[in-house]
């Protein structure tokens, strides 16, 4: 199998995130940033899928020069070889431009050998929109086998269980496809310090979008087929009345209730 | 007045609460038309017309409900170049969402997720988003192709209006490739007899706290008529489904009252309910962070307050 997992490279979400004021895009530059946590499931399914069935995994993630963190992260938990799309014009991309480039990125990683599987988490910790994956998956016209909570790897069938609304689904499709995984697919495992060192010799590539064929003109802020007009700290909550139980607790909690007309 | 698509979120045939609350939304922006997948749209009518549905286009074709997300996309994207709306309405849920980003793609088409609120402005749409955990609103707007917007549940009240209801069968390709996800099985959710989650107007969650016993928290719940929710230590322990997690990796709720029992409130726990009208808390320890975000805060032992606040609750429905 050749697998491709794309990472992002996130504000720390127990940091404060900001808006930048001038662009209106996300404050990148104020905070420190990690590997999306719930893309280290996405790492983990690679690894194991990789380990079981042979084959080669390459991490790809498309951000700005600290984004190589993830590339090392995901390195030292045991991929194989890196790329990292790096390039200014990128900045305040939004979910179709970022799909945009990690599908020229899938194609120019599957010129040397078709690409079998792409990777992804359910969703970015930071933008939380989980749409990349299906963009991905309709650029490169794969099937997309999403959100999946268990994954079965037979052959070139893979099967996955997917928690959805209404419903447990189970659903399969044939490689090349489009994978997202959820937090409840694996347990990601940490990097062994032989892991790290291992990363330091593993093979990283930076691309910028003109290795890619991309025209800067079709991503970055200006390319935004949306744009966020205003925004607003939502208000702090103001300090609530807290009560503490000396035998009464729950009662006081049902005449909380009933003068909110809630009961 | 432009049609404005709404996609109706149904499970076999029966139409949630949320697609009557696109639609009151649609009703802002132009002439509501429902776009039905699947077979049985014509059990749907009667409800779409009366929450103001002009038109209904079924489009009836199995493939839709046999297969994942991309045939709903090029149906969509067949729909929306036909009609011509003013905007695509989908009801923000795993699979709206993925629907909506393919046909983004499609149609070059600017695409917003998880909207709270959609207004009629100047230079077009606007809509409104909570993000990083509800910490910030944002203000949005569509400046390219046809708005898609995903809305989350209980963003807007239902309106009865005596609409048409016209039904019109529509008829698409679907390609090969867009087949090439078959759904195999689907078990539909055990029902609990409780409000859905994503819809009810009141969530009771529990968590750690609970030490695995929900039948406080289930029955302090039903006292109100609530949902019940669950943290995700609480899931992960095996004490609750994930399919009633709230948070970032579970369901998002904003309900008029949400009450945490037995939940500490991490990050990841708040990013799923902080934008609840009301929030309440139980927890024996009065350093929770859940308290910083309360409205009305019991320190004690949920084993206790809530039988208790339940018995009261009863008592005084008499
Ligand atoms: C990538 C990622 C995604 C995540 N997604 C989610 C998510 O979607 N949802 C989610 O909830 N979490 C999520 N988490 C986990 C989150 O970080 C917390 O670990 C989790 O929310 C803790 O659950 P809890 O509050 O029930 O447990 P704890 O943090 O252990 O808190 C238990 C609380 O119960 C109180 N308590 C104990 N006994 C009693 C009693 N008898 N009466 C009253 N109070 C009592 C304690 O004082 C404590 O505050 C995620 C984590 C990660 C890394
Ligand atoms: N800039 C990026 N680089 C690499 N992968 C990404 C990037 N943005 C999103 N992804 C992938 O798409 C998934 C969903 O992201 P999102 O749609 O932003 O919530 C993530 O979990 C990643 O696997």
């Amino acid at each position: 199998m050749n697998i491709v997992v794309c990472v992002k490279y996130v504000p720390d979400a127990t940091a404060e995130r900001r808006f930048d004021e001038v662009d209106n895009t996300v404050d990148r530059a104020g905070v420190d940033g990690l590997l999306s946590e719930l893309d280290e499931y996405a790492v983990e399914e690679a690894l194991a899928i990789r380990d079981a069935h042979g084959g080669e995994v390459t991490v790809l993630t498309v951000g700005p020069a600290p984004a190589a963190d993830a590339v090392r992260k995901s390195l030292q938990m045991g991929i194989d070889k890196g790329v990292h799309v790096l390039d200014d014009a990128v900045h305040g991309s939004d979910s179709a431009a970022t799909s945009l480039v990690l599908a020229a990125a899938v194609e120019k990683i599957g010129a040397d050998a078709p690409v079998d599987l792409v990777i992804c988490g359910m969703a970015s910790t930071d933008g939380s929109m989980g749409v990349v994956p299906a963009m991905v998956a309709e650029r490169l016209d794969l099937p997309q086998v999403t959100l999946a909570s268990q994954v079965e790897v037979d052959g070139e069938t893979v099967r996955v269980r997917r928690d959805g609304d209404t419903a447990t689904e189970y659903v399969e499709a044939s490689t090349p496809l489009v994978l997202s995984v959820t937090d409840q697919c694996n347990e990601p495992r940490y990097p062994s310090f032989k892991g790290i060192m291992a990363a330091k010799k593993k093979p990283v590539q930076t691309w910028s979008l003109a290795d890619l064929g991309v025209e800067p003109a079709r991503v970055g802020l200006a390319a935004a087929w949306t744009e966020v007009v205003s925004f607003e700290a939502r208000p702090a909550r103001s300090a609530g009345q807290i009560v503490t139980d000396e035998g009464d607790g729950g009662q006081k909690l049902a005449e909380y209730l009933a003068v909110q007309k809630f009961a | 007045m432009s049609e404005v698509l709404v996609v109706v979120d149904h499970v076999e045939g029966a139409v949630g609460k949320p697609t009557a609350e696109l639609l009151a939304i649609a009703g802002r922006l132009g002439e509501p038309s429902a776009v039905f997948f699947g077979p049985g749209a014509e059990g749907a009518v009667d409800i779409l017309g009366r929450f103001g549905a002009q038109k209904i286009y079924s489009v009836p074709d199995p493939a839709l409900v046999d297969h994942l997300v991309a045939p709903k996309a090029e149906a969509l994207a067949q729909l929306v170049e036909s009609v011509g709306p003013a905007a695509v309405l989908i009801v923000s849920g795993g699979e709206g969402k993925e629907v909506a980003a393919r046909l983004s793609i499609k149609l070059e088409s600017g695409l917003v997720t998880d909207a709270v609120d959609v207004q009629p402005g100047e230079q077009g749409l606007v809509t409104t988003q909570n993000v990083f955990a509800g910490a910030y609103t944002t203000y949005s707007r569509v400046t390219q192709g046809t708005p898609i917007i995903t809305v989350k549940p209980n963003s807007a009240t239902p309106q009865p209006a005596q609409a048409a209801g016209t039904l019109e069968r529509v008829e698409v390709q679907i390609s090969s490739e867009a087949k090439a996800a078959r759904v195999t099985e689907r078990k539909p959710r055990q029902q609990t007899g409780r409000p859905e989650l994503t819809e009810a107007s009141i969530v009771v969650s529990g968590g750690r706290g609970t030490g695995g016993d929900f039948s406080e928290v289930e029955a302090f719940a039903d006292s109100l008529g609530a949902a019940v929710g669950a943290s995700r230590a609480a899931v992960d322990s095996g004490w609750y489904p994930h399919s009633y997690q709230v948070g970032q990796t579970g369901k998002t709720v904003s309900p008029q009252l949400y009450v945490a029992s037995g939940i500490s409130g991490a990050i990841q726990h708040r990013a799923g309910m902080q934008t609840s009208k009301t929030i309440v808390a139980v927890n024996k320890d009065e350093e929770a962070p859940i308290f910083e975000l309360v409205d009305f805060g019991v320190v004690g032992d949920l084993k206790k307050v809530l039988p208790q606040a339940t018995e009261e609750i009863t008592k005084r429905k008499g």
